[in-house]
């Protein structure tokens, strides 16, 4: 159900604004959500300081720092620290990214501001509950399907074949694109959403699956497909440089192109 | 997102545009006092400013539709040619209706 205000539990008020470290020359600040489910307090945005001579050029490098020498109670996901995982997806400055790869220093100027991926549920700080999106991508199956007998070797594929994939098999489902798109935020109980979509796009353009009419009948549906209403956040917000509206658009075109 | 919501938001204008173009033309099939009215109102300083605003409404998203046809048909995604398609349904939306003004007053004499 479209929701445009929060919910009243929701409001952020106020915040903490933590000492300055002692003995350092250079400082960035940070203004950080917090929102912890065991205190009853609505959320607030706490202001840090961090010493940027003492630690490294990215986001993380930041939110790790503060974790270590002034809060470790601030609470956020994160694990490669280098794009490959999706882990620490988040709103930094407006804009959906891993905060792995994006550099405070290209961030404009003033505090960085970060916020957990818009409209979804927070479990604490900046760490989205995710089920909701990691079921919508179950739901395309992400998996080869055949019936074929299975050859004694692996299944093989040419190198056009494979390269069809390319755009589409990079993605790292950190949920950028989907929590960046209003049809998402409005509909996200029955649109799959942008990534789930590109995942889907992923598996109908494999040239080895064997269910694209399956998958296809699976997607034709007001809602599941047809939100999508070329917006383009998602492309903008994509922190990989993949394109989940001109996989969609793909989609759209391979409906059509079936009952031709 | 942007260009998206105003795309929404002139289809909806063009709802009561519409109406208007109706009005303009059920008063014309009624007679010469009719007639009379609508020119009287859409005339006014009022009347004209909502008459541009519909001209606008209507050349923009008639662009910005275009720019949806081009990206139905699996075309201009790259951010680039988004950026293009965007800039350009915007600013081709206002050119088009200034030029449209200018060739009617050129005409009509504002009339």
């Amino acid at each position: 159900m479209v929701e445009f205000a929060l919910p009243k539990n929701s409001k952020i008020t106020g915040g903490k604004t933590w000492p300055k470290p002692a003995g350092a020359t250079e400082l960035r600040e940070f203004r950080v959500y917090r929102w912890n489910p065991d205190d009853g307090k609505t959320p607030s945005v706490d202001t840090y300081y961090v010493d940027t001579h003492d630690c490294g050029p990215m986001v993380l490098d930041g939110l790790i720092w503060i974790k270590n020498h002034i809060d470790p109670s601030l609470t956020f996901r994160r694990s490669c620290r280098e794009g490959v995982c999706g882990s620490c997806a988040m709103n930094i400055d407006g804009q959906n990214t891993l905060a792995c790869t994006r550099s405070m220093h290209d961030v404009k100027d003033g505090a960085v501001k970060i916020n957990p991926l818009p409209h979804q549920p927070v479990v604490k700080d900046l760490v989205p509950d995710l089920t909701n999106f990691y079921a919508q991508y179950a739901s395309v199956e992400p998996w080869l399907k055949t019936t074929s007998p299975t050859p004694q070797k692996e299944w093989r594929q040419s190198h056009e074949d494979r390269e069809k994939l390319d755009g589409l098999y990079e993605c790292i489902l950190c949920a950028c694109c989907s929590t960046s798109c209003p049809s998402y935020w409005w509909n996200s109980d029955r649109y799959l959403g942008p990534a789930a979509l590109l995942q889907a796009n992923r598996w109908v353009s494999d040239s080895r699956d064997e269910a694209t009419g399956e998958r296809l009948d699976n997607l034709e549906d007001p809602f599941r497909l047809y939100r999508c209403h070329t917006i383009m956040n998602c492309a903008k917000a994509c922190p990989k440089g993949l394109n989940p509206a001109e996989a969609i658009a793909e989609l759209k075109l391979k409906m059509v192109e079936r009952q031709i | 997102m942007a260009l998206s919501i105003v795309h929404r938001a002139t289809g909806i204008a063009l709802y009561a545009g519409t109406l208007l173009l109706v009005w303009w033309l059920v008063a014309a099939a009624s007679g010469p006092a009719a007639y009379a009215n609508v020119q009287a109102f859409t005339g006014s300083i009022i009347g004209r400013l909502i008459v541009f605003g519909y001209t606008w409404a209507l050349m923009h998203h008639m662009l910005s539709g275009v720019r949806h046809f081009f990206w139905d048909l699996g075309y201009g995604f790259k951010a680039n040619e988004r950026e293009a398609l965007t800039w350009g349904a915007a600013i081709g939306g206002i050119v088009l209706t200034v030029l449209i003004w200018i060739v009617a007053y050129a005409i009509g004499g504002g009339r």
